[in-house]
């Protein structure tokens, strides 16, 4: 008897142009059956009301170690992602010490296994220490299981630096990932520049900064053919820089967090932290074209830029605290306000932009329904009001501007390698 | 007559001055921007009355006898640091005075930590001056006591802009219409903010002067009108507020140099041939001779410096009064 069946949930799995209500049929960690299943199974989960999909992939998470584990560990994040609907995450490599070699690469691994929840993929530094001067050891780091290479955190300053990285990487057919930001021009910014800054009498970042960095790495990747990937867009100016870099054909794939699709400047107004983020929140200009990018395909997928901080350094003044925000657990529902909710994308779209199309860009096996695939799947129910609640978070963490927020959609099961790994007791649809 | 009497005659003096049907409400002094036209003109009635305090021979007021004012500051600054000592004490309140080492980071103890610890020994008023743009506001949000921003960051320094405006009220009475230049380094100045929303709100002119390279970025949202010729515009205005050059700014790639910044900008004999005769020039100090202010000018009579720092005892007096005088009308309302 097969382990698991799914019943009568509506299938959508964008790598297989899937939207129909069927069943899903699991054994020995695999998919085995999609669609209208007879067979019967030793679990059932009826799934009448729920969103079948791939299990969801977050491709630029921050796991904190090693090195940080009173923020974030490796397990504390995997229960936090499962918590949130992925099953799968890429973890960024600005670590203490970065990983930029095999062994933390393999470290990394083995921390996720002895977790034993969400699939954890390593990227590697694209350069020693995230220093931006030499190539790391990105071969022996592929070796180890590198997904991909970043230096996150920080841009890769020096251009002759990243044309070599975007050549050297081509031998391993994996993307750059790059967080685009030029210090020189964004020097002590703690915001965006413009009214706000102006008014608070904060040190301002131009969009600038992360556009000219942007449109210099499209240039590079034409010239050297490497796969570059951008993170976290966040102005108008930069999706439209990717827009003209996928019409000429050239080799580029973005990402956009739930922040730089909902929250603007003006949140930094009473100085609060929690909305001190980088790349900064902008206009609501930028939202609305960011939001047309995620439409029009610009932007591939969606990405939480999860970033634990200890509560005492997020309780420090703005100008001092340290830059970023949880979001892991309720991702999917901001994303589903975003983009469902004001009829920017359908379900198919969102779907694909968590599954297959970051799966893709990370060159890993997942995203897919399809049979003989890893049975990684998440349920998700788009009727379920709930008010966000931080103090009940996985995340060892709590910098989450999102607290007290209501949303109507939620991951209410993550199903990991054919084992349920969180499941939502309160949700009705749930046996 | 003895001194308790001229103490309630001091008081009453500065009372009657008062129009009584208004009462402040504001437990803390953040900001500028977000006092209305009422609460501006407020506290610089009070601190007409306070102007009386200083000229006695035994220069005290009662006001604030038994209070503790904590002088916070996280910032160098004798000046401002001693005009709030001496405004507390002129009140009668004790003072203490607490440098702490730079920002909070690193090794230091934090904002929140150090406010928490100092409200532990029982404190009223605490006078804060911080590198953070924010920080009074963080301090507002996690102590009981009454928070006084003494400038932070380069977001407001709202006693320096009311003490400015008390001056140019002084010598012109009404600030309804008055054009008022406001020169240097407008990006970083959180004098410049302060003055700019508290002349704006009381309908003055403001006129900001200075290379485009030290102009905040949103600028043109402003209430004010943006100029890179002083020349073009000294002569129509009544006031050229001269702000103090930030030596680290000269000679980076913001401003070439000293020479050209007192050639395009610095208030000179030269250039003051080409203001009004009773021009005011005024000046936040301390001041560079030679660059922002010609020594003669400095000097001249134009010039109101001194008068500005006589004038700033009483805005604080003010403030420091307002602020207690909240503070008890909360406590008293919440028995």
């Amino acid at each position: 008897m097969a382990e698991l069946l799914i019943k009568e949930g509506r299938i959508i799995d964008p790598a297989n142009n899937l939207d129909m209500v069927g069943d899903l049929l699991v054994d020995k960690g695999k998919i085995t059956q999609v669609g209208k299943v007879t067979d019967t199974a030793q679990a059932i989960i009826s799934a009448q009301g729920l969103i079948v999909t791939p299990g969801l992939i977050d491709m630029h998470v921050h796991l904190r170690e090693p090195g940080d584990e009173e923020e974030e560990t490796i397990a504390s994040g995997s229960a936090a992602a499962v918590a949130g609907g992925f099953a799968s995450v890429a973890c960024m490599p600005n670590t203490d010490p970065p990983i930029d070699n095999e062994a933390t690469v393999d470290f990394v691994y083995r921390q996720a296994a002895c977790a034993g929840l969400a699939n954890v993929f390593a990227t590697g530094a694209i350069t020693k220490g995230r220093q931006g001067k030499e190539l790391a050891e990105m071969g022996q780091m592929v070796r180890g299981g590198a997904v991909a290479f970043t230096d996150d955190g920080s841009g890769v300053q020096n251009p002759a630096v990243m044309l070599r990285a975007l050549q050297y990487v081509r031998m391993f057919d994996k993307a750059i990932l790059q967080h685009c930001q030029d210090n020189a021009l964004s020097q002590d910014g703690v915001m965006t520049s413009g009214y706000q800054a102006t008014v608070l009498g904060l040190p301002g970042m131009s969009p600038l900064a992360e556009e000219l960095m942007l449109y210099r790495d499209v240039q590079l990747a034409k010239q050297t053919s490497g796969r570059l990937h951008a993170q976290h867009l966040s102005t108008a100016g930069a999706a439209q820089i990717v827009r003209n870099a996928k019409q000429q054909n050239i080799h580029i794939t973005a990402e956009v967090t739930p922040h730089h699709l909902l929250l603007t400047d003006q949140a930094c107004q009473n100085y609060d932290p929690n909305y001190k983020i980088n790349p900064p929140l902008r206009t609501q200009a930028d939202i609305e074209a960011l939001r047309q990018a995620v439409a029009d395909g610009t932007i591939d997928c969606l990405a939480s830029d999860h970033a634990p901080h200890l509560r005492s350094e997020k309780e420090l003044e703005f100008l001092h605290a340290p830059f970023g925000i949880i979001s892991l657990e309720c991702a999917l529902g901001l994303y589903v306000k975003a983009l469902i909710d004001t009829k920017t994308i359908t379900w198919p779209r969102l779907i694909e932009m968590m599954t297959i199309n970051p799966a893709r860009i990370l060159g890993i096996d997942k995203g897919t329904l399809t049979p003989g695939a890893d049975a990684d799947i998440t349920l998700i129910d788009p009727n379920h009001p709930w008010r966000v609640d931080v103090g009940k978070f996985k995340s060892k963490s709590r910098n989450c501007p999102y607290d007290g927020w209501d949303l109507n959609c939620r991951a209410v099961c993550t199903i990991v390698g054919g084992k349920v790994q969180f499941q939502l007791k309160s949700d009705p649809c749930l046996s | 007559m003895p001194q308790e009497t001229a103490d309630k005659a001091g008081l009453k003096s500065a009372q009657s001055k008062i129009k009584q049907k208004f009462t402040w409400h504001r437990k803390h002094l953040l900001s500028l921007q977000d006092l209305t036209q009422e609460e501006l003109v407020h506290i610089l009635d009070t601190a007409e009355g306070f102007m009386e305090v200083s000229r006695r021979s035994i220069k005290k007021a009662p006001a604030l006898r038994g209070k503790v004012v904590v002088n916070l500051f996280f910032e160098d600054s004798t000046r401002t640091r001693n005009s709030f000592t001496l405004a507390a004490s002129r009140l009668s309140a004790d003072v203490l005075e607490f440098t702490a080492k730079g920002s909070s980071i690193s090794k230091g103890e934090t904002l929140r930590d150090t406010a928490r610890n100092l409200e532990a020994m029982g404190i009223d008023i605490v006078v804060i001056r911080h590198n953070a743009g924010g920080a009074p506001h963080l301090l507002s949000d996690c102590i009981d006591a009454c928070v006084i921003n003494a400038g932070d960051g380069y977001h407001e320094h709202p006693t320096q802009g009311l003490l400015d405006i008390f001056t140019m009220r002084q010598l012109r009475q009404d600030i309804r219409g008055l054009k008022v230049a406001i020169v240097g380094d407008i990006a970083h100045s959180r004098v410049a903010r302060s003055n700019i929303w508290g002349l704006h709100t009381l309908g003055a002119q403001v006129y900001l002067v200075g290379p485009p390279t030290l102009m905040p970025s949103a600028v043109k949202q402003l209430p004010v009108t943006v100029c890179h010729d002083f020349d073009e515009i000294i002569g129509e205005m009544d006031v050229l507020n001269m702000l103090r050059v930030q030596f680290e700014r000269i000679g980076s790639s913001v401003f070439p140099s000293v020479l050209e910044y007192a050639r395009l900008f610095g208030l000179t004999v030269e250039r003051m041939k080409h203001a009004r005769p009773d021009v005011i020039v005024m000046h936040p100090g301390p001041i560079n001779r030679g660059l922002e202010l010609e020594s003669e000018v400095a000097d001249g009579p134009n010039s109101t410096v001194l008068r500005q720092v006589s004038n700033g005892l009483a805005v604080r007096m003010a403030v420091l009064f307002l602020v207690n005088q909240a503070a008890n009308l909360k406590k008293k309302t919440d028995k």
